[in-house]
């Protein structure tokens, strides 16, 4: 495994690699031989019917869901049980959830700077200074003082983007960042996300937004049952699906 | 209602501004109607809570003041000035019921930590008080100063455990039982949800134990029977054998109000800390405990009124606190039939410090509340 390792730190643009995953909850075999190498920069958008095992697959790479057989390897370390590993695979992964996960005790700038503080060690000043300006991005610099509770759905997502990259990441996983929004608030995490895939971060993105997919993708997996069934850049994925179940999910949610 | 639908009429769609709601929704004869009078069973009611007040306070007010008496030697005295209450003995004895034995010349040492113990809950009650930090300090350091001014040694004379009694004795066993439940509960708790199968059955036997066992039980065995299990010649002192047992009970049932708490907390805020690679005891301290700690409030409050209330209890092994003082007090001769003062005097006592309590609390709960349920 330490050669794995080295072999990986050597191979400079693939920062996550997947070989041979099988996840299993109880009997339920969930991820079945799961293979992805994600390079640098690259931004991948993950799809499939519910129940398909994208939220599994992308919470298995910073550990919220442990794989029982194959390989995990981020940034040059392989998660195994080694809890020193996994929270420092953690410490460069960012999250997004679906239900954002803020935490409702703590102000929106106290939500940001919780992680750089107590896990980076970064100075309060310091870390503050460093949440403004990651609030600005987001466009909400002006509810720094407010608890969670007191803002929009729309705006407690684009919190929870903001705190993950307080963290300096070098990755970004999104658990259907838009999946909870009213309509109206949809667009303006996209466009968060969008401006941050222009910066070149390294994002994967569960989402069922495909107008996202088709304008930021570099590539677009679809998987179904545990597996994914089909992978291209996503010019070719919407306008020429190979397997029939890709056709039959394209045209499912794009009849509307 | 035709004028608000009138009104409603006039503004063209969009342009429809917020109304003031119908009706005289204030004013005190409105309130009076509403909520006294609202309905026959509502006025019934108001009108025998109102003849039960009247039957019952006046009498109250008159035999506890009016017909009072305040000054006096013995039971006589009180009857010879009047039909009422006797405090007179209490007053008599007042000392005795905050210090119990405790030597007359050194009482300055329980006034001083009794000063000295506001000082220490300061900083832990409210957060904006000046010099938070250093006084928190303090705090961590009273209960050995406490300690020291009141059993003595290094300088002040030693003072027998025995001679502590009173609401001195109550205090004493109250706060060291609340103070340190608290956090030896947070602990079984968490040893509850341990991952660890070892420290999970341990906790859960401890809990389990300490809520299947009557507490008089366990100052039973404070008492007569840890002098068994130790080995021979160890003079364990009783104050302190009936502190760990007082504060191991409250731990066993504050640790399942914490549990209750911790349960309430969504899986999604553990992991949002998790995915930033926070480790375990920093996730708890930062993320976890302050929102289970903040739903467990009512419940933690609860067991500490309980606690403090059942401080009462150690009379039976012998300890002298305020109903013991009362007890002893009752037997003599010139007092005797008195107990109705003795035990309003006691009760009224602990209703402030519980009420107290319970205010607090309610503070705490508004004081914490960051809109996230709304």
């Amino acid at each position: 495994m330490g050669d794995t390792a080295k072999l990986m730190r050597s191979s400079n643009d693939s920062i996550i690699q997947i070989i041979e995953m099988h996840k299993w909850y109880g009997q339920f075999h969930v991820l079945k031989n799961i293979n992805l190498t994600v390079k640098r920069k690259e931004r991948i958008v993950v799809c499939g019917p519910s129940g398909s095992g994208k939220s599994t697959m992308i919470r298995c790479i910073n550990r919220l869901e442990e794989h029982q057989q194959g390989q995990i390897i981020v940034d040059g370390i392989e998660l195994t049980d080694d809890l020193k590993n996994i929270d420092a695979i953690r410490r460069e992964v960012g999250m997004v959830f679906q239900h954002f996960n803020l935490f409702p005790h703590l102000t929106v700038l106290e939500n940001c700077t919780l992680g750089p503080i107590w896990v980076r060690q970064t100075p309060k000043r310091e870390a503050e200074e460093i949440a403004m300006s990651y609030l600005a991005r987001v466009k909400i610099p002006e509810q720094a003082r407010k608890f969670p509770g007191q803002l929009s759905g729309g705006q407690q997502q684009r919190v929870a983007i903001a705190r993950s990259l307080c963290m300096n990441p070098k990755i970004m996983l999104f658990d259907e960042p838009t999946s909870a929004l009213d309509p109206e608030m949809i667009k303006e995490v996209l466009d968060v996300m969008i401006e941050l895939a222009g910066t070149g971060m390294t994002m994967l993105v569960v989402t069922h937004e495909m107008g996202f997919a088709k304008t930021v993708a570099d590539r677009v997996i679809f998987m179904d049952g545990g597996e994914i069934i089909e992978q291209n850049e996503p010019h070719a994925f919407f306008g020429n699906p190979q397997n029939d179940r890709t056709k039959l999910f394209l045209s499912q949610i794009l009849a509307h | 209602m035709d004028d608000t639908a009138a009104a409603t009429q006039k503004y063209p769609p969009g342009k429809h501004p917020s109304l003031p709601p119908p009706g005289l929704s204030t004013g005190p004869l409105l309130w009076i109607k509403e909520n006294l009078f609202g309905s026959v069973t509502n006025a019934v009611l108001t009108v025998l809570a109102a003849w039960l007040l009247w039957v019952t306070i006046p009498p109250l007010l008159q035999w506890a003041f009016l017909d009072a008496a305040f000054t006096g030697e013995s039971r006589k005295d009180c009857q010879a000035q009047s039909p009422g209450a006797c405090w007179a003995f209490i007053q008599n004895r007042f000392e005795l019921f905050v210090y119990g034995f405790y030597p007359v010349t050194e009482r300055w040492r329980p006034n001083l930590a009794a000063v000295l113990l506001v000082v220490a809950l300061l900083p832990v009650l409210w957060d904006n008080v000046p010099q938070r930090a250093k006084l928190l300090i303090f705090t961590c350091a009273y209960p050995f100063v406490a300690g020291w001014l009141l059993i003595g040694g290094l300088g002040l004379k030693p003072v027998t455990t025995d001679q502590f009694g009173g609401f001195l004795l109550t205090l004493v066993i109250g706060v060291t039982g609340i103070s340190f439940s608290l956090p030896l509960g947070v602990l079984l708790a968490l040893g509850r949800q341990s991952k660890m199968p070892v420290l999970r059955t341990l906790s859960i036997a401890f809990i389990e134990f300490i809520r299947g066992v009557p507490l008089i039980t366990l100052l039973f065995v404070a008492s007569a029977m840890l002098s068994y299990f130790l080995p021979p010649g160890t003079d364990f002192n009783l104050l302190v054998r009936v502190l760990i047992m007082v504060t191991l009970f409250a731990s066993g049932y504050m640790a399942e109000v914490v549990r209750g708490g911790l349960q309430a907390i969504p899986k999604g805020q553990y992991e949002a800390a998790q995915s930033m690679g926070i480790g375990y005891w920093k996730m708890m301290r930062l993320v976890v405990l302050p929102q289970a700690l903040k739903i467990s409030i009512p419940g933690i409050v609860n067991t500490f009124i309980s606690l403090y209330k059942d401080t009462t209890l150690v009379i039976i092994i012998g300890l002298l606190d305020p109903l013991g003082i009362g007890k002893a007090s009752l037997a003599d001769a010139k007092w005797q039939g008195l107990s109705t003062e003795v035990y309003i005097f006691v009760a009224v006592f602990f209703f402030i410090s519980c009420f107290g309590m319970s205010r607090y609390a309610l503070y705490l709960e508004r004081k914490l509340d960051t809109g996230y349920r709304r």
